[in-house]
């Protein structure tokens, strides 16, 4: 089967899509690159290549992690299958 | 696949190997340029490297325009150098710095001569360097000589998942051929930098990464008007679905594979500790990062892109991959190695890492870039500061 979305760690709560867009409701295969593992997501959003889709659900202070790191917080709570990007996610640098 | 052991450089008076044989004209100061593009477009076989620097600048950012001058005409890919100035103290002192490596050199000053009678001189002695240039040949030399810089742009989440860690592939396996190796781009580490420390190759050498990562970030944080969100991710990053300066970050770590880096160099500064993987301090503006990783010596260069960056520069080759198919597909005369089948899984990292080899040694013993082929030549002094 195709692979729809990657996510680098088992620990990360956000996928990257690889394919040119996923629409809402579309039921998408993950491949999990750390242990070449696979999992499914129903997406919410249409989500375009490169950009990143909630796993799980995240509520506003969340972490994101990616590449098993944190990479920023949830500023507005976040559905489990929703684009995951700046306008719901900040960086805690700068 | 069996790594070649050697590829075709030139080889120089000071031991070291060249993938290019440019003969450079070399401006020390902004308004020396007219001159320097008259002469380079009198002698064909030869290159003009107009920048906007070199007038009243002191301290450590005069050291740095002096070293990326010196460091510049030092490199391998440059066979022979004419250095132009308006005076002669200054003009000196970069011909003085690029002789220890053997080369020919020679500088003229414009001061009491003008620029007619600057560009005639210079020109005669162009011409000799140039057809002098023209009958070196390529030899073999062993893939040690390869000294590789690595660089990202217009990066995007494709860069992290694929197309940087196709270069860390490249690195793991060419390290143990003795290759020098360098990564860059300060403040682009900005999220990761507690995880790039702990690569150090001692403490000593995670503690002065660590302190060259804070200063970047303090001025950074100093000068800062807001988040940097209209600068840091870029446009593109965001667009190519980038989120925060953490996960490029992360993202950027990722062209160093799983090596330790054996020393931290200041800007535009030569490696001394032999083979291996070395930081230097950058900018991490495409043509600044390049342009300094070329003056400290690095002879071919590693590019990947997401959203799709059209650097090149003038001495060193900058091979470009991507692993966006987008990018692939609607920019593919900018790209040299297409790695986007790893995002459908159709390659694995050792196959992509393995295509890359084959693409850098390909430029290595003289196939023209994309970059080059379009002309690319951005050549961009670093400036730290005002001048007096």
């Amino acid at each position: 089967m195709a692979t729809d979305i990657i996510i680098h760690d088992k620990k990360d709560n956000v996928g990257v899509v690889v394919i040119e867009k996923i629409t809402p409701k579309q039921d998408c295969s993950c491949w999990i690159m750390e242990d070449d593992s696979s999992t499914t997501i129903k997406s919410e959003d249409e989500i375009p290549l490169g950009h990143k889709i909630a796993m799980i659900d995240l509520n506003e202070g969340d972490t994101i992690l990616k590449y098993g790191h944190d990479i920023g917080k949830v500023v507005k709570s976040i559905k489990k299958g929703e684009h995951v990007h700046v306008h719901n996610v900040k960086t805690k640098k700068w | 696949m069996e790594i070649p052991k050697s590829f075709l450089g030139y080889k120089r008076e000071n031991g070291r190997a060249g993938t290019r044989n440019h003969v450079i004209i070399l401006p020390v100061d902004d308004i020396s340029n007219a001159c320097a593009e008259a002469v380079a477009n009198n002698i064909k076989g030869t290159i003009a490297l107009p920048h906007s620097y070199g007038r009243l600048q002191f301290g450590a950012d005069l050291e740095l325009h002096f070293r990326t001058m010196i460091g510049t005409g030092s490199n391998p890919n440059v066979a022979a150098v004419i250095v132009i100035g308006i005076e002669p103290k200054w003009t000196k002192k970069i011909v003085d710095g690029i002789a220890k490596t053997g080369k020919p050199v020679e500088g003229f000053h414009i001061e009491r001569t003008g620029d007619i009678g600057t560009i005639m001189k210079a020109s005669k002695k162009a011409q000799e360097f140039s057809q002098w240039a023209s009958e070196i040949q390529r030899e073999e030399c062993p893939i040690s000589d390869l000294w590789i810089s690595v660089k990202c742009g217009e990066s995007d989440t494709t860069s992290g998942l694929a197309s940087n860690p196709t270069v860390g592939n490249l690195m793991e396996k060419l390290e143990p051929l003795g290759v020098h190796l360098c990564f860059g781009e300060t403040s682009e580490l900005t999220g990761a930098e507690e995880v790039c420390a702990t690569r150090g190759v001692t403490q000593e050498v995670s503690a002065k990464f660590m302190k060259t990562w804070s200063n970047y970030n303090d001025f950074i944080l100093k000068e800062a008007t807001d988040d940097l969100s209209e600068s840091q991710p870029t446009a593109g990053n965001i667009a190519g679905g980038l989120t925060t300066i953490e996960e490029k970050a992360f993202g950027n770590f990722q062209k160093i594979g799983n090596l330790k880096f054996i020393d931290v160099l200041e800007p535009a500064e030569e490696p001394k500790k032999g083979p291996g993987l070395y930081f230097m301090d950058t900018s991490s503006a495409a043509a600044e990062c390049v342009t300094l990783q070329a003056a400290g010596g690095f002879n071919i260069h590693l590019f990947p892109t997401g959203q799709g960056n059209i650097i090149g520069n003038p001495i060193e080759p900058v091979v470009k991959l991507t692993a966006n198919p987008l990018t692939a597909k609607s920019m593919s005369e900018h790209v040299d190695c297409d790695v986007s089948k790893l995002l459908s899984r159709e390659m694995n990292m050792s196959d992509a890492g393995d295509e890359l080899i084959k693409t850098t040694l390909r430029v290595a013993n003289g196939r023209l870039t994309c970059a080059e082929a379009l002309g690319h030549r951005e050549f961009v002094m670093t400036k730290l500061y005002r001048s007096a």
